[in-house]
């Protein structure tokens, strides 16, 4: 209990606006919940790389029907749409990075824009490996 | 007030989110769309035997264990608190199930590395 | 620019709510003209003086330094002083009390919760031992002041926490300005006090309630950037929580 009194001799009957749909009410928040709603893309694309663990582990027969299903369309809309959002995810990641970093006299900016950097140099260099690397 | 116990969970949190960040993308891309279609990347890029290799490579055993386990730790936390945010009250059995369903997954991928053998 | 004094009409849409008479809040509309150098504070002054008297907000400074007059205009929490009439003309404002907290009546909340929560951080420079005055004053070098500066510009205005959907969700959240004005009082040179506020930062309640949405620090007018404070302890408190700061000695007071 507050031990600071209310001016209002009212105040014990205060109004309290509803919380119900609060995310739909501001664009920000929209975005928002766009950005937390990537992690069930993310969680799902885990679950597919353990089942493609798990087929591999069976033998090759399995793993070739694992394969199989990676491209029907219902994997490859989900797999688009996974895409879509984790990049949204990786952007927003960088972008709200400064504010974890300790107060620096560095621009912000500077930060994200490293952390892009990076994603995509990352990116880059794991197709370069599959297109020449390992024989 | 105790201390949170969100620390732990917030550091894996942040080690998925980071790792997903950087090559998150770059995954989805390859396995979920340019091999399936095989567009670009050379036609045995996933096949059975090279993929068979890299998992039996300590180091790609590793990484596979890594980008499993943290990308489940980071989609149950931040999931978790999606339903904070829908309103659905979230107590420590809804605690239990999600970062429970992120362990199990770490211990099946390292069992199968294992099964899979070296 | 010259300032056009040309009156102009604009549509201003006040939530109201009588405690004594309502049990929920209603809306009324009033036509208000109004030339470019009006505020929106002005616009609601214009109604209480020539339109109804009834209408009930508050203010005070006027230059967006009391921190009184926040108000939600069209869903943004906006010091309704610092906030121009011609910027939203031609369309209408739907100006609502700060979300998150109970309306006491029309556009006033009760901000009991947030001074309560203002005390708890112990937001004033706590030492292992009181220096004597014939010491001399503390002194401090424009860096290390510079690390805490922006964080004692807050007014108390509560957009913050008007903005914050996690406040809204569970008012025991410490809140961006409590828990921004801890990290001012934490990252000031002459304090040493990071232990005796360890209990609130390092709760579910404290930096733990957050989720990083950042509109905080989209609607501070001061650009105190809550979010920044709070997600930086995060780091802090979870160093404190797995012993690190002990072993780095940076515990402070015991
Ligand atoms: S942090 Fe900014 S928005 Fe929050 S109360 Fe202080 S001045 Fe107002
Ligand atoms: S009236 Fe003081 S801040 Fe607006």
């Amino acid at each position: 209990m507050s031990r600071y009194r209310s001016t209002a001799k009212t105040a014990a009957r205060t109004y309290m606006q509803p919380m119900a749909g609060w995310w739909t009410k501001n664009p920000y928040f929209v975005r928002y919940m766009v950005r937390e709603g990537s992690a069930l893309l993310l969680t799902a694309y885990a679950l597919v790389l353990l089942v493609g663990l798990w087929r591999l582990s069976q033998g090759a027969a399995a793993f070739d029907a694992w394969r199989a299903a990676l491209a029907s369309p219902l994997s490859v809309v989900f797999h688009a749409v996974g895409l879509v959002m984790v990049v949204y995810h990786s952007y927003t990641w960088f972008d709200v990075m400064p504010k974890t970093a300790p107060d620096q006299p560095i621009d912000p900016k500077l930060i994200t824009g490293g952390g892009i950097a990076a994603a995509v140099a990352v990116s880059v260099l794991i197709l370069a490996a599959l297109l020449w690397g390992a024989p | 007030m105790k201390p949170s116990s969100e620390p732990i969970f917030w550091m894996l949190f942040g080690g998925g989110g980071m790792l997903s960040a950087l090559i998150g993308p770059v995954l989805i891309l390859v396995t979920g769309i340019l091999v399936p279609f095989g567009l670009l990347l050379p036609q045995d890029t996933m096949s059975y035997d090279r993929m068979l290799a890299f998992a039996q490579h300590p180091l790609a055993k590793l990484a596979v264990l890594v980008v499993i386990s943290l990308f489940m730790f980071h989609g149950c936390h931040r999931t978790l608190h999606s339903l904070h945010d829908l309103g659905v009250h979230t107590g420590t059995g809804a605690k239990v199930a999600f970062y429970g369903v992120a362990t199990l997954a770490t211990l099946l991928t390292a069992g199968l590395l294992l099964v899979i053998g070296f | 620019m010259p300032i056009d004094t040309t009156t102009r009409t604009i549509e201003i849409e006040c939530l109201r709510y009588d405690p004594q008479t309502d049990t929920e809040p209603h809306f009324s509309s009033y036509q208000v003209p109004f030339s470019d150098d009006m505020s929106v504070l002005e616009g609601l002054q214009y109604i209480k003086d020539q339109l109804d008297g009834s209408l009930t907000f508050r203010w005070s400074c006027r230059m967006a330094i009391c921190g009184s007059c926040g108000q939600e205009v069209n869903g943004v929490p906006v010091l309704s002083c610092h906030t121009f009439l011609r910027d939203y003309f031609p369309h209408k404002l739907r100006i609502e009390p700060l979300n998150n907290f109970p309306i006491i009546r029309d556009l006033v909340i009760d901000q009991n919760d947030f001074l309560d929560k203002l005390e708890s951080v112990k937001p004033y420079l706590v030492t292992k031992l009181e220096k004597p005055l014939a010491a001399g004053p503390h002194l401090q070098t424009p860096q290390q002041l510079n690390r805490y500066y922006a964080y004692s510009q807050c007014i108390n205005c509560l957009l913050c926490y008007a903005a914050c959907p996690q406040y809204g969700l569970n008012s025991d959240f410490t809140g961006p300005a409590a828990l921004a004005l801890l990290h001012r009082y934490n990252a000031d040179s002459r304090d040493q006090g990071w232990q005796v506020r360890a209990e609130v930062i390092n709760a579910d309640a404290g930096v733990w309630g957050c989720t990083l949405v950042g509109y905080c620090s989209e609607v501070c007018p001061k650009a105190v950037d809550p979010a920044h404070a709070i997600n930086q302890n995060k780091v802090n408190s979870a160093m404190d929580f797995f012993g690190v700061l002990k072993l780095m000695n940076k515990g402070g007071t015991e």
